[in-house]
């Protein structure tokens, strides 16, 4: 029986980590399924930095995990259906985003209001998936793949269409981005400005949506905040700037993903543990200098 | 709740004596009013908030909008702005109807304070001002490279403006960890950095400490002084009673404009609420209300 991730243990006792990082290297890429997992766990970095910067800037990590629970009936329904889980990933997700939005108070600048409604999603969701779950008894070992995360069986489909989602997803975050900025920090002064805030917010969430399906690939739906937040939530916390931020988050979420896909291998565990794990120790490092650098800026100022 | 349709509390119809106290005035024969109403009636939903509201707003004024919580204040800001139908009357803001022009209208919103959790600098919330609306995502690198001449003048545009409400010393901070009244002064600087002809702002007063009211009520009256036209929905008029052109008082579904020694006395106060209200003058020029339905303690004229 393999562990959690479906790992074969064959390939275990090849993976050796040693002093020597280029023999390491060679090892880490040397199956297609591994570069194929590194390919595609960096365009779902990107497409995380770059998306949960804005998620954690207009305090929507509840929506995103949301959306991550409502694509878990997707992938285990595709399943069931015979269908690809990444089809079923992508439908859910972003029919969850235009869920989520069109069940939403309509004024700008009551987004906080929506956390029932987003909570009564994902309720439904979890439920629904496990009543696909149930629908095909016997198969668990793809269960926690959903739940929890794995990269193995990454085809080099998967990565062509990870690939162009995230070139659509970010070319239409290149136009919404200054609006959607606007409206994340000042919805009411934006409306007011011109900025369309309601339609604005729905494309945001339905790019929540596909950043959601990306990640989901990985780190499973449960943990998909550890690519989507805790990145953005690190460079949040190291600068104000947001192309400062920006860049940051995505450079830490290439970090936690190649760096947890190389544990991974090289640990025989879960991706999804080790993801989340570099993720959270560079967020408590990143909390740690943040309150240090006030505590120092505190005695400049008043020395 | 009683409607006044017919315009019952209007300008020719007010109280002579209030007169005598130095009303800085609208001045007469001004160019194209920077809001005309006429007649103009407000609803929320299927309630009447107010009807009949005439005023006049000439260039460079500076206007208060008072009355009681809930009299639909904020809601005729916002009736400016076109972001709220007209009930019924004509609505002219800027020489065309409301939402024409909003470009050229600086807005603050009742009661934004950012909790530390918004890491965003107050300078990128000031720029947002000047350019906000426009789709894209500026890269700061290439815009230095390639719009360099732009680039300059937008930075100088947005120092300028920080420099003027007296924010440099704090813009580059998160606004989440600058003060209230800090944080106030960002958002008038946002307002005013697309160098807007009408600003309008929802309570700017609220909450800040009577040293942070003065310096903002201050602020706001040099800004109208350079000929940007300021209207200000106050809870107290005291702070800005000196500056005031304008009174728009709305009360119980009426509303009355003219200058503030005109509107604001023992008469008209009592004929809009329908009950009897005292205006006191104390020596020093501050302006009591006494005896207002929903003024159980004190309660400045609003």
């Amino acid at each position: 029986m393999p562990p959690a991730d479906g790992w074969p243990g064959l390939l275990a006792a090849a993976a050796r980590l040693s002093w020597d990082l280029s023999r390491d290297l060679h090892l880490l890429l040397q199956y297609p399924f591994m570069r194929n997992a590194f390919v595609a766990g960096g365009v779902a970095a990107v497409m995380c930095g770059v998306i949960g910067w804005f998620a954690v800037l207009r305090g929507e990590t509840y929506a995103a995990h949301t959306l991550a629970t409502v694509a878990f009936p997707g992938a285990s329904g595709a399943v069931y259906l015979g269908l690809a889980p990444l089809v079923g990933y992508f439908g859910f997700a972003v029919a969850g985003a235009g869920l989520i939005a069109g069940l939403s108070p309509p004024q700008p600048g009551h987004r906080e209001r929506h956390s029932a409604t987003v909570g009564a999603i994902q309720a439904v969701a979890l439920a629904l998936g496990f009543w696909f779950v149930s629908l095909y008894q016997g198969f668990l070992t793809s269960l926690s793949g959903f739940l929890f995360g794995s990269f193995l069986g990454v085809t080099r489909v998967d990565v062509a269409v990870l690939m162009v989602t995230a070139v659509l997803a970010l070319g239409v975050l290149a136009v919404l981005g200054r609006p959607l900025l606007f409206a994340s920090v000042d919805p009411l002064v934006a409306e007011a400005a011109g900025v369309p805030v309601r339609a604005v917010s729905l494309l945001y969430l339905i790019l929540l949506g596909c950043a959601v399906a990306e990640a989901s690939q990985f780190t499973g739906v449960l943990l998909v905040l550890a690519l989507l937040v805790v990145p953005a939530a690190t460079a949040s916390a190291l600068t104000a700037r947001p192309s400062v931020g920006l860049a940051l988050s995505v450079g830490l979420a290439l970090v936690t993903v190649w760096g947890g896909l190389a544990a991974a291998y090289f640990t025989n565990r879960p991706v999804g543990f080790w993801v989340t794990s570099i993720g959270f120790a560079g967020y408590v490092l990143a909390r740690a200098a943040a309150a240090a650098g006030r505590r120092w800026n505190r005695r400049v100022v008043t020395a | 709740m009683p409607v006044d349709p017919a315009g019952n509390g209007r300008l020719d119809a007010l109280d002579p004596t209030g007169a005598a106290w130095s009303p800085d005035g609208a001045p007469a024969g001004t160019p194209a009013a920077t809001v005309a109403a006429t007649e103009v009636a407000a609803r929320a939903g299927a309630r009447l908030l107010f009807g009949g509201l005439d005023a006049t707003v000439t260039a460079g004024q500076f206007v208060a909008v008072l009355g009681p919580n809930g009299a639909g204040k904020s809601t005729f800001l916002r009736m400016l702005l076109g972001l709220h139908p007209v009930a019924g009357g004509s609505l002219q803001v800027l020489g065309d109807r409301p939402g024409r022009h909003n470009h050229d209208i600086g807005y603050l919103p009742q009661r934004r304070s950012f909790d530390a959790a918004v890491r965003i600098r107050g300078v990128d919330l000031v720029r947002l001002g000047v350019d906000g609306h426009r789709w894209g995502t500026p890269l700061p690198l290439v815009r230095r490279l390639v719009h360099r001449a732009r680039a300059e003048e937008e930075r100088r545009r947005v120092e300028d403006v920080i420099a003027r409400v007296g924010a440099t010393g704090y813009a580059h901070r998160p606004i989440g960890e600058v003060s209230g009244g800090e944080q106030q002064r960002l958002l008038i600087a946002q307002a005013l950095v697309r160098r807007p002809r009408l600003l309008l702002l929802d309570e700017p007063l609220d909450s800040l400490d009577l040293p942070n009211q003065q310096g903002v009520a201050g602020l706001l009256q040099r800004i109208s002084a350079d000929g940007v036209t300021v209207v200000i929905v106050a809870h107290d008029v005291n702070p800005i009673l000196g500056y005031l052109d304008q009174v728009i008082y709305i009360v119980g579904g009426r509303a009355l404009a003219g200058a503030p020694a005109a509107v604001i006395t023992t008469e008209n106060l009592s004929r809009l609420y329908g009950s009897p209200v005292e205006v006191l003058r104390t020596p020093s020029g501050r302006l009591v209300v006494v005896g207002q339905p929903d003024a159980a303690s004190f309660h400045a004229a609003g």
